[in-house]
């Protein structure tokens, strides 16, 4: 998605050819393929309208500085844009003054609050403090079962409310108190919006209790309701935060701005497995990029940076900034590529930009082929590929069982890998940022 | 079906219109103008049908009007809409003629699937009832053995609704469950097993492949078995929802939806976008927290709630 966003764009942009200012007849052809972009993410087609009113007046006579490409320069706007709606910096759950920090989590059925509930409860023991959990999903049959089956696989204690959720939670309280807690998390029963009387035991537990936070958790696959929701829920409560949940999965998230923006509640965690350690802050730029489609991006970024050893790629990124990109650095990025897993998976995660250039030389089949022409060359032809004339050329095609066409091919996908690479290193920053996430590739 | 619409109202926001109220509010007096196309797809898409089913529908929409030179025509506009939306959800016959084709055989087996919190385990405690109170014999299989106390959770669901109860002992294997529950069903002359499964994300191979398993190992205990495989949906879930159906009909060939949750603001129209991509369509809602609040689809109503 984020490839076809920025070559559509690519083409809106092309009679500006660098130069200059955007002007409104490509600015408005533009934003028309963003709006399907949000919307398709789920984005609420009303969140969607204002953010791309902001866009415009961001956008029109935006200066094109020459290092960049005018579509380029549209991508880093709609995509600061989104970071900065979504909240700069992560934020996080705030404390009490006096212990303990009580934490409510509240939301619709089926968001995972109970889970979340165990999640968190493992983040604080994890930290070295004492943290009791309360039960008081009065509504779902054997919910309160399951948050102790949870404490108790944690090792923190559960208090089990009984048929009334604001009393359970009180007592929770005077219980985790005593115990010289410092933190009490209060899993409540999933609810509807809309459902007066469950709302207002929210509010009545919100009134006696005195909760440090109120969190709502929000199933990161929600659609256009998801302004519903948070709205009433906002209204009802006055929520502290956010928590996106199920983000392991492939949905783009379009939810989590339409909240952010309609609430102006901060998304403080999201949840990202079905394991007890699966929660993690929550990082507005990767959402962005999430929901611009460029999700794939951000799991290859992962990926990379397991593969990668850190040492290497500051050796490589060295080796760019001085220009000296080698035929040796070549075969160093394969072999850690090769550790990525197939490579015509990772071609398709690339910004069209790079897949392009990259294709060709690194062709799943052509691959070994690669390996070995690399392999058959002498340490000083990899480090200086000049000297590697026509007799050189024969030797290496006959060392690595390959032929001299495919040694001159090897060499002229070299050249354009160098030359990419070159002008890598002069783009933009938005360009660095990508090249610095994707392992300095 | 005049009570099931009264209940669906019921549950919808207070400031609820009819689809034609609110349609020919849109239509205004000019009929079917760019201002008004556009306009209809923010409400389409509002229903999180999705921006290539909206636009499919609306195109075809313009087209039709063009062409049979009614598209001042505000009534006649509606009404092709309207048909044009039903065309896509409507089966064959009447809502619940899939019913008596599901008991032509003893037992039938039913696998019920979906991704985290759509709500499997109450809607098959719904269905148990459901059966049930038609006088038949339900068995629910307990194959959640993943989720904390979510066996403990059906199985008072199935006391509840009468249902008999085949459960795992903890970390048993799934497919051993729904094998066992199957069996047994043979035996005591069962009219139909339910076999709820743990919530996966469709993206996760390994429990997608878990899930197929249990689906062949289904087909050992009993040939031909299971015969319907239903997918649970979330009425609120947006376009991940056209993911999920996809993944779990291509690696378990999807029967039938149920679409749950329908009683909160959400219209779960993401249902239009699987069923003309998919052909699968819903074969029931949920409706509420109570055992009895599941109810056949009725394509009408959803059409109606739709603009509601």
């Amino acid at each position: 998605m984020f490839n076809q966003l920025t070559e559509k764009f690519g083409v809106i942009f092309k009679k500006l050819s660098g130069r200059g200012k955007l002007t409104e007849e490509n600015v408005r052809e533009a934003l028309a393929e963003v709006r399907r972009a949000l919307l398709e993410a789920d984005v609420n087609y009303k969140v969607v309208k204002d953010f791309l009113a902001d866009v415009e007046t961001k956008a029109l006579g935006a200066e094109v500085l020459s290092s960049i490409q005018p579509g380029q320069l549209f991508v880093k706007i709609v995509y600061d844009s989104l970071v900065e709606l979504l909240g700069k910096n992560a934020e996080l759950i705030k404390t009490a003054g006096a212990p303990p920090t009580m934490i409510m989590a509240v939301g619709l059925q089926g968001s995972g609050k109970t889970t979340f509930c165990g999640k968190l409860a493992l983040q604080y023991k994890n930290k070295g403090k004492r943290v009791w959990l309360a039960a008081c999903d009065t509504q779902r049959p054997a919910a309160r079962e399951q948050l102790k089956i949870l404490g108790d696989s944690v090792g923190v204690k559960t208090h089990l409310a009984g048929e009334d959720a604001v009393a359970g939670a009180l007592e929770a309280r005077q219980r985790s108190l005593e115990d010289g807690a410092d933190f009490l998390i209060i899993d409540t029963a999933g609810r509807l919006h809309i459902d007066e009387e469950l709302m207002n035991e929210l509010a009545k537990m919100k009134t006696k209790l005195k909760p440090t936070e109120i969190l709502l958790v929000l199933d990161a696959m929600t659609g256009q309701d998801a302004v519903n929701v948070a709205t009433q829920f906002h209204q009802k409560l006055g929520l502290d935060g956010l928590v996106l949940t199920k983000l392991d999965g492939d949905a783009r998230g379009g939810a989590a701005l339409s909240v952010r923006k309609v609430t102006g509640v901060p998304i403080k965690l999201a949840g990202v497995g079905e394991k007890l350690a699966d929660l993690e802050p929550f990082y507005p730029d990767r959402m962005a990029s999430r929901i611009l489609g460029m999700g794939d991006i951000v799991g290859l970024v992962e990926k990379a940076q397991e593969a990668f050893s850190q040492e290497k790629a500051e050796e490589l990124a060295e080796r760019l900034r001085k220009k000296s990109f080698t035929l040796e650095d070549f075969r160093q990025q394969l072999l850690e590529v090769k550790k990525m897993g197939p490579l015509d998976s990772l071609a398709g995660k690339l910004p069209a930009a790079f897949s392009r250039g990259m294709e060709a030389g690194f062709d799943e089949n052509g691959l070994k082929h690669t390996e070995a022409m690399l392999s058959s060359m002498t340490p000083t032809e990899r480090e200086k590929p000049h000297i590697i004339d026509g007799s050189r050329r024969r030797r290496i095609a006959k060392g690595s069982g390959t032929s001299v066409q495919e040694v001159n091919q090897l060499l002229r996908q070299f050249e354009q890998m160098a030359k990419m690479m070159k002008s890598v290193s002069k783009m933009g920053k938005f360009k660095a940022d990508l090249l610095g996430r994707l392992g300095r590739f | 079906m005049g009570f099931s619409f009264e209940k669906l109202k019921a549950g919808l926001t207070k400031t609820r219109q009819s689809f034609f109220g609110k349609v020919r509010e849109v239509l205004g007096v000019g009929g079917l103008d760019e201002a008004t196309l556009s306009r209809l797809e923010e409400i389409l898409v509002g229903s999180d049908l999705g921006v290539a089913t909206a636009e499919r529908v609306l195109s075809h929409l313009k087209e039709e009007t063009q062409r049979s030179g009614i598209a001042r025509d505000r009534e006649q506009v509606l009404s092709l809409l309207k048909s044009e939306i039903k065309s896509i959800v409507v089966d064959n016959g009447s809502p619940g003629d899939f019913e008596e084709s599901l008991f032509a055989q003893k037992p039938s087996v039913v696998l019920v699937l979906g991704v985290n919190g759509t709500g499997k385990t109450t809607s098959i405690g719904k269905l148990a009832r459901r059966f049930a109170g038609s006088g038949k014999k339900v068995l629910v299989a307990a194959s959640d053995t993943f989720r904390a106390a979510a066996i403990e959770q059906l199985e008072l669901w199935a006391k509840r609704s009468g249902a008999d109860f085949v459960k795992a002992a903890s970390g048993q294997d799934p497919a051993s469950v729904a094998f066992d529950a199957v069996s047994a069903a043979q035996k005591r002359g069962t009219d139909i097993v339910l076999v709820d499964t743990a919530g996966r994300l469709h993206t996760k191979t390994n429990l997608m492949e878990e899930l197929k398993k249990v689906k062949r190992v289904i087909g050992k205990a009993l040939p031909g078995a299971p015969h319907e495989v239903w997918l649970v949906l979330d009425a609120t879930v947006g376009q991940n929802g056209l993911l999920q159906a996809k993944t779990f009909h291509q690696d378990l060939g999807v029967t039938g939806v149920v679409l749950t949750k329908l009683d909160g603001t959400a219209k779960g129209g993401i249902v239009l976008a699987i069923a003309s991509e998919l052909g699968v369509k819903v074969r029931y809602i949920g409706i509420g927290e109570k055992l009895e609040d599941l109810e056949l689809f009725d394509p009408e109503d959803f059409v109606e709630a739709l603009f509601a």
